[in-house]
């Protein structure tokens, strides 16, 4: 799949995240918004995850370790033809399958529940370790919070990866630079996040987390990189692509009124793609 | 009469268990020696390994590996594991319904002379609270082995709560553990002595001093706290005088708590709960600990007796 049509993508899934809080009233669009490409990249082009394999047990995984951003996970399922699109509107409703956090017990396809912050890693450890001990080829991906590595449990698992050598494991760091109370820096500095990997025996990648080219490359460094296992620290725009988002942490979760989820769908149907 | 701890009946059912499967998958943080899941090293050290100290990320990992249809058993003290760990419990292993059997040792007041910092006394209440959360307490090294085994069939999360000090048998070999239910060791007819773990040993010696006073007592080992056998409770409650709970753990929330949640409903019955009184432990040899803090036979038998004057 080519730049152009996984950038149409991630624009369906923007639109995706946008309807589902705008309907719910409720949700996280900052931080879905700022992971659309990374998702679309992994979903589209890198992980074999497909609706046909999506109940298997083993095969390679994706865990949301910010499960806050689950818009974004069900707007890539969508995409994939795991989910239907008219389910989007139950999102954070009674009797959903889409839960304002990703549960794994309703949807094959959602590889983990998550929410609670940090625990998805460990979980993504304890996959890749499990194939690496069955001696399977599968590779395990996450989508790690910039705010989130403010959790302990983190560096427990960072800990853990590099010294079972998961080389199967590919951690993404959305940093976008911002968290609930503000400005990662103001709030609880977590930098730097390159030089903590690293020191956990990690090999380190720093990308553009918007630029396709760069994320291809990523992977494929990750993929080649033996004995050790990798985090991609992506530069992300929280809020990206809607010009009144981008930025501002007061979009973390909170959903658009009609006036601003109109203006916003009027930005994202303008985007040119290629 | 063999004495064994139960930690140690679990490091031998568990060193059978990973030799005889290869989707089990024991996880340790840096105790293994002590909670003897490093027995299962010994003999498949593929298939063990040590998350070092460091337990909220173990019990995620544990979650993890269980996502792909294994199954996992995650050992540590019942202090780190339920504790330390408690949310990562409850949101990566319980609320997916993962199958990754918790079996923490070290559990209660029999811990002994590291004290009250290392002897949980809440892990039941915290446990039985979680919803998919099925809790285990084994009384001796027969039912231990059987408990590891049945853990081991049956899909989804269990705790099974194992103690450090060696105990005494109380079960005789054609003894069957069945999750979910409870047995009756000995039958009498005035009060039910409904016990867990260290604690049913203690009952059935109470059970022999209580004869020389004039009671006849039933002694029932109660195994599985959650599920609780409902049914079991009922016809006791129905058949005798008053019921009396016995449990290494706090008064408030375990396994007094779970029996009195039912009677209350089902058919209300007097009781009297015996635990640790809502107070931290401290540093001491298993016995004295056990006499200290209202535990042993002697306590037992006295209480029971002042309870029997009430009825």
């Amino acid at each position: 799949m080519d730049k152009q049509q996984l950038s149409i993508i991630a624009n369906n899934i923007r639109k995706h995240v946008l309807n589902m809080v705008y309907s719910a009233n409720s949700g996280h669009i900052g931080g879905s918004f700022s992971g659309a490409e990374l998702l679309s990249a992994l979903y589209f082009k890198e992980a074999n995850i497909t609706k046909e394999n999506a109940a298997d047990l083993e095969r390679d995984k994706f865990v949301l370790s910010k499960g806050h951003a689950s818009p974004l996970l069900y707007g890539v399922l969508v995409e994939k033809g795991i989910l239907p699109v008219e389910e989007l509107t139950t999102f954070r409703k009674v009797d959903s399958r889409l839960q304002g956090h990703p549960s794994m017990s309703y949807i094959k396809g959602v590889d983990m529940s998550t929410g609670s912050l940090g625990q998805g890693i460990s979980a993504a450890v304890g996959m890749a370790l499990s194939y690496k001990a069955k001696e399977l080829p599968y590779r395990v991906y996450t989508l790690v919070g910039d705010g989130e590595a403010q959790e302990g449990q983190v560096w427990e698992a960072a800990m853990a990866a590099a010294h079972y050598k998961l080389d199967n494991l590919c951690l993404m760091l959305d940093f976008n630079g911002l968290q609930i109370d503000g400005d990662i820096t103001k709030v609880m500095n977590p930098n730097p996040l390159d030089k903590k990997f690293e020191a956990f025996g990690w090999h380190v990648i720093q990308i553009d987390g918007h630029d396709f080219d760069q994320i291809f490359k990523a992977f494929e460094e990750a993929r080649n990189t033996k004995g050790q296992p990798t985090a991609i620290i992506a530069t992300t725009v929280k809020g990206k692509g809607v010009d009144f988002m981008e930025n501002n942490y007061a979009w973390h979760g909170v959903a658009p009124n009609q006036e601003q989820y109109e203006k916003a769908m009027a930005q994202l149907n303008e985007v040119k793609h290629g | 009469m063999a004495k064994m701890a139960t930690r140690e009946a679990y490091g031998k059912a568990l060193a059978v268990l990973v030799q005889e499967r290869n989707d089990i998958f024991v996880l340790d943080a840096d105790l293994s020696k002590s909670t003897k899941s490093a027995d299962a090293q010994a003999v498949k050290p593929t298939r063990h390994f040590n998350m070092g100290i460091a337990e909220a990320n173990m019990m995620g990992v544990a979650a993890g590996i269980a996502t792909g249809g294994n199954t996992v058993f995650a050992s540590s003290f019942a202090m780190f594991a339920v504790g330390r760990a408690f949310e990562q419990v409850r949101n990566s292993i319980a609320y997916p319904k993962l199958n990754v059997k918790i079996c923490a040792t070290h559990a209660g007041v029999t811990l002994g002379e590291d004290g009250a910092s290392h002897q949980a006394i809440e892990d039941i209440a915290l446990m039985r609270a979680v919803p998919n959360m099925r809790v285990i307490v084994p009384a001796d090294d027969i039912e231990t082995a059987q408990v590891i085994r049945a853990v081991a069939d049956q899909k989804g999360p269990f705790y099974v709560r194992l103690g450090r000090a060696a105990v005494n048998t109380v079960h005789s070999d054609d003894y069957v553990f069945e999750v979910g239910k409870g047995k009756v060791l000995s039958s009498g007819k005035d009060i039910a002595l409904v016990a867990c773990g260290v604690m049913v040993e203690q009952a059935l010696l109470a059970k022999e001093a209580l004869k020389e006073h004039g009671l006849d007592v039933t002694i029932v080992n109660m195994a599985t706290i959650k599920p609780l056998d409902k049914n079991l409770m009922v016809e006791l409650a129905k058949t005798h005088k008053g019921i009396v709970t016995c449990e290494e753990h706090n008064v408030l929330g375990g396994l007094g708590g779970a029996v009195a949640e039912v009677l209350a409903q089902e058919h209300p019955t007097k009781m009297l709960m015996i635990g640790v009184n809502d107070t931290f432990g401290e540093s001491g040899t298993p016995g004295a600990l056990l006499k200290k803090y209202g535990l042993s036979a002697e306590t037992i038998t006295e209480r029971v007796l002042a309870f029997s004057k009430t009825l």
